[in-house]
């Protein structure tokens, strides 16, 4: 075991620094300490086995830069991967505030000693409001799945109900993470998940089935817009009337950077609404970005069921001063242990912020901007692609995303997308086994960062491959 | 400076408002990339593109301002936060608030970009850290023998074990049977809200009040052959080790049920005692905790799981394997419980998590162990000398923190926990960690001085306290109405429980005040 003599991130390496330190404990070394805590029996009793360390900051960084020298990422190739995880510009503010040390080694502090930790996480609260037209939001959650699973959970709670309906599109992976959150060890305690199939022509949610399915027992349904297959849902305002007359919750599913342009559900009446804050300012480090988020209409009933810290606004003893506070915590499992609504824990506030600064950056009339962008290069994108011999785009009301179809070119989409890589190009992800009713496809996303000669190098490519 | 004593400080105040107030109609902070004119005429207007009903009606009521007025805005936000690195964040025990290395931000950096669905041969370095840092590292530290970094804070490994034990009871058939998980009343409340959410009734097990160690009589007589499992942690928030927690396990494994190892407080252990040999079949370790990973205002984080042979198959997919001289992601996993989160979790957290062990290695490894531990002996030989400040439970030894109680100082001056916690902030000390709840130990307060902190550090940081308890018995009143040297005074109305008055949002708030 290669034994540097003092770590630079532990100033109390230094051995005369150590051994003074033991005399004051009057211990000779450590062992003897450890032997009066721990039982002979569990001490381990040789070191570790382990890689000699890279004490120099620069040996350090060679090596794990050696390690990733030869990863690509979407700067090097050009990207149509999205799927949950999409690569949307970051403006450069967005780093600047992220990096700030303040922010990004910060934990648990008060709001005496953190107020403008407090204040920007309000801030994202109020922002998420303000984008989805609703009153309530919380601290961000893990990611799109999760928060989704708690919408659910809490629809449960308030109906007293056991039954969600979800759409039939929903991300296998979503919906594996929401099965996690709904399953119980005691079953009868579990939730139930219905699918709701969807309309082949329109990729929308087919709500003659919805109609079949939705009942007195139905706790809530859980729909997305736009969906995971990118599909626009045009009929929003009629699933939540038809879930209300159940005296079901409405939960909506959204992607904020789409809400510029798109109905909020505030406007169509959803009780709850999550989603995905990734979009809005963070980077994707290979998933790692994500952000989930929730909000609600301003009710007891809404409020008290989130297993989320919250904020509230408050004043202080100074006029016109802000502090903040936690709105009714004793709710969260940080009191209340196994009675509480769920469970919470770190989850993603160093992202909440960076959202805030995004949202802030971009105003009404970035979020606009950017949404009909999306549009019209998504829509320019799929006619291109259409104009390549034996490709297909089955929907056609969707946002930034869309499914290509490749079976009239009698190729995988594995195959296409190997034909891509080679030239560069990351293809639609491969939904073709999350979805065999729709044939070979892959799922094409478009962003702000592709111009149009990426979606003609695309085609283009497309056509040489096919 | 005058030695020891406490310094002069003041927080910033810059009285800012919120950004929603700052809003001047027709600024921008940033513009998007203009769509090519072709693109425009061949698809026509975006709103053609929407159907009517599903158009926004009203605009977003962001905030329309100027690309320097948001910098400095969130810039003047950051400053009046004390956070971490500023300060010496001693105070904030089970937490391990250690230094974050700055080159693992570069590095991290070099993956901004990295989609997660990308074809895993464009991600090889990647999943080698991942594999490695898993089968490498953790594999060592904990004696566990597979790994996941899916996910994403302790909490959510705390769950996903919870959900792994549900599978395995559920595929033997014996889920019906077994529905209790027992834990104790000083593991983290995750360890007791993971297993409810999931479904399991809990047995939560009292400390001997004269000791303070985990009474294993009650353990004894809370095992059956209705126990599905145990989630403790270890040493347990009072500092104290359990030291027949290998009897407790055996215990658990004799009546049929597993074991999971809640490790936030391993700091103090790594390369000293492991998961393996105390008998646990499951655990995880506090990435942005033990392993140096920034805290980010609370989170992105990671739970890294580790589980013994037995228990691989039921791990969330994908897991990173090695296979034929590549890295792959295996979904074929026939009983894996699936997803506890989208894609492989926050793997910026698993690369500076493997960064911070190449920098360390071994020898630093169980140096930076060995050093919390001596700290915290450190500390608390300091803190017993500081009027009103005592420690509970007769055990003496405590490894990496000690919850203290400040219920004498209460008694004699009226000043308890919540009063010093303000005024510790006009020396530009962080707030420090009370306790989980219920309190069982009155006026709590638990600091952790890991091996980041210097003997410097550790003497200041007491000498704070030393003088907010000479404050507290000369003039109680300066100690109560703290802070004096925040970025705020102290809170006059507590509306965080009332409908009409709690506001979440600052359209709530305009509503509920009359001004919208």
């Amino acid at each position: 075991m290669k034994k540097p003599n003092v770590h630079p991130y532990i100033p109390n390496s230094v051995p005369e620094v150590k051994e003074e330190m033991l005399r004051e404990v009057g211990a000779r070394d450590a062992d003897e300490l450890y032997r009066q805590m721990i039982p002979e029996r569990l001490l381990l009793k040789s070191p570790m086995d382990l890689p000699d360390p890279l004490t120099s900051e620069l040996d350090l960084r060679r090596h794990v830069e050696g390690l990733m020298a030869g990863d690509g990422s979407c700067s090097e190739y050009l990207s149509f991967l999205g799927g949950g995880c999409w690569n949307h510009y970051v403006p450069e503010v967005c780093d600047v505030i992220a990096s700030r040390s303040e922010f990004l080694t910060a934990y648990a502090g008060g709001v005496y000693s953190d107020l403008g930790r407090y204040q920007a996480i309000y801030e994202f609260q109020s922002l998420i409001g303000e984008l989805v037209d609703m009153d309530v939001s919380c601290i961000p959650t893990y990611d799109w799945g999760a928060a989704a699973g708690n919408a659910v959970r809490m629809a449960s709670r308030i109906t007293g109900r056991k039954e969600i309906l979800v759409p039939k599109t929903i991300s296998p992976a979503r919906l594996s993470i929401i099965s996690n959150f709904c399953d119980s060890a005691n079953k009868p305690d579990g939730i139930i998940i219905k699918s709701v199939g969807y309309d082949r022509e329109t990729g929308a949610l087919d709500l003659g089935d919805l109609e079949d399915k939705i009942s007195d027992s139905t706790a809530g349904i859980y729909f997305e817009n736009p969906s995971y297959l990118g599909v626009i849902e045009p009929r929003c305002e009629e699933i939540t009337g038809m879930t209300h007359d159940h005296g079901a919750i409405a939960v909506a599913g959204v992607d904020p950077i789409s809400l510029g342009v798109l109905s909020p559900p505030g406007e169509y009446d959803a009780d709850i609404c999550c989603g995905e804050a990734q979009p809005l300012g963070i980077h994707m480090y290979a998933g790692g970005g994500s952000c989930g988020f929730l909000a609600s209409k301003d009710e007891e009933r809404f409020v008290g069921e989130y297993p989320a810290r919250m904020l509230s606004i408050t004043d202080t003893e100074v006029e016109g001063e802000y502090a903040y506070g936690q709105v009714r915590y004793e709710r969260t499992s940080y009191i209340a242990r196994e009675s509480a609504k769920d469970w919470v824990g770190t989850t993603t506030g160093l992202w909440a912020i960076v959202s805030a600064v995004y949202m802030s950056l971009m105003g009404p009339r970035g979020m606009r901007e950017l949404g009909e962008g999306l549009l019209q290069r998504s829509h320019y994108a799929a006619r291109l692609l259409e104009e390549v011999e034996g490709v297909s785009v089955p929907f056609r009301a969707f946002f930034k995303e869309f499914p290509v179809n490749f079976d009239a070119a009698g190729v995988k989409v594995s195959e296409v997308n190997s034909r891509l890589l080679e030239e560069g190009i990351f293809g639609g992800q491969d939904v073709s086994e999350e979805f065999p009713e729709l044939g070979q496809c892959g799922l094409y996303c478009v962003t702000e960062k592709h111009t149009k000669a990426d979606l003609q190098r695309l085609a283009d490519t497309l056509r040489e491959a096919l | 400076m005058d030695g020891d004593a406490p310094r002069r400080y003041h927080a910033p105040v810059w009285s800012e408002p919120l950004i929603l107030e700052l809003t001047s109609p027709g600024e921008r902070g940033i513009v998007t990339p203009a769509v090519d004119e072709e693109i425009r005429k061949a698809v026509g207007d975006a709103s053609s593109l929407v159907p009517a009903s599903a158009r926004r009606r009203r605009s977003p009521g962001l905030p329309e301002l100027s690309q320097a007025q948001v910098l400095r805005h969130y810039l003047r936000l950051s400053q009046m936060t004390l956070g971490m690195e500023l300060d010496i964040d001693i105070g904030v025990g089970t937490c391990t608030m250690k230094y974050s290395p700055k080159v693992n931000e570069r590095l991290v950096a070099g993956m901004a970009d990295v989609h997660p669905l990308q074809d895993e041969e464009t991600m090889q370095g990647l999943l080698e850290i991942i594999y490695k840092f898993g089968d490498v590292f953790l594999r060592e530290i904990s004696g566990m023998d597979a790994f996941s970094f899916q996910p994403p804070g302790g909490s959510a490994a705390a769950y996903n074990n919870a959900v792994i034990m549900r599978k395995y009871h559920e595929v033997n058939g014996e889920l019906a049977q077994r529905n209790e998980i027992i834990t104790t009343i000083f593991s983290h409340p995750c360890d007791a809200a993971c297993p409810a959410t999931a479904g399991f009734n809990l047995v939560t097990i009292y400390p001997d009040p004269e000791t303070g160690l985990p009474d294993t009589e009650a353990l004894k007589a809370a095992v059956s052959e209705r126990t599905a499992g145990m989630f403790i942690t270890n040493p347990e928030d009072t500092g104290i080790f359990n030291p027949e927690i290998d009897e407790w396990t055996k215990m658990v494994h004799e009546v049929g049920g597993l074991c999971s190892y809640d490790q936030a407080n391993a700091n103090a252990i790594m390369g000293v005692t492991r998961a393996r040999e105390a008998g646990f079949d499951m655990c995880f370790f506090n990435l942005h905790k033990t392993f140096s990973s920034p805290h980010g205002s609370s989170g992105p984080g990671c739970g890294g799981v580790g589980v013994v042979k037995e228990l691989e198959e039921f791990l969330p997919v994908p897991v990173v394997v090695h296979r034929d001289g590549k890295y792959h992601l295996d979904f074929d996993r026939p009983n894996s419980i699936g997803r506890i989160r989208d894609f492989m979790g926050n793997v910026q957290v698993v690369l500076r998590s493997y960064a911070w062990c190449m920098a360390m290695g071994a020898w630093g490894l169980r140096e930076a162990a060995e050093v919390s531990m001596i700290n915290n002996q450190y500390l608390e030989k300091k803190l017993l000398e500081v009027r009103g400040v005592t420690k509970p439970y007769s055990t003496e030894g405590r490894i990496d923190q000690t919850r203290w109680s400040l219920e004498k100082m209460k008694e004699e001056t009226g000043v308890g926990v919540g009063d010093l916690n303000r005024r510790v902030i006009d020396y530009g000390i962080q707030s420090f960690f009370t306790s989980h709840h219920p309190w069982i130990v009155a006026e709590p307060f638990t600091p952790e001085p890991c091996e980041t902190y210097s003997k410097a550090d550790i003497d200041y940081w007491v000498s704070v306290v030393q003088r907010v308890s000479d404050e507290a018995y000369s003039d109680p009143e300066l100690v109560r109405s703290a802070p004096h040297n925040a970025a705020i005074h102290k809170i006059k109305s507590t509306p965080f429980d009332d409908p009409d008055r709690w506001a979440m949002t600052w359209r709530a708030y305009l509503k509920k005040r009359g001004k919208r």
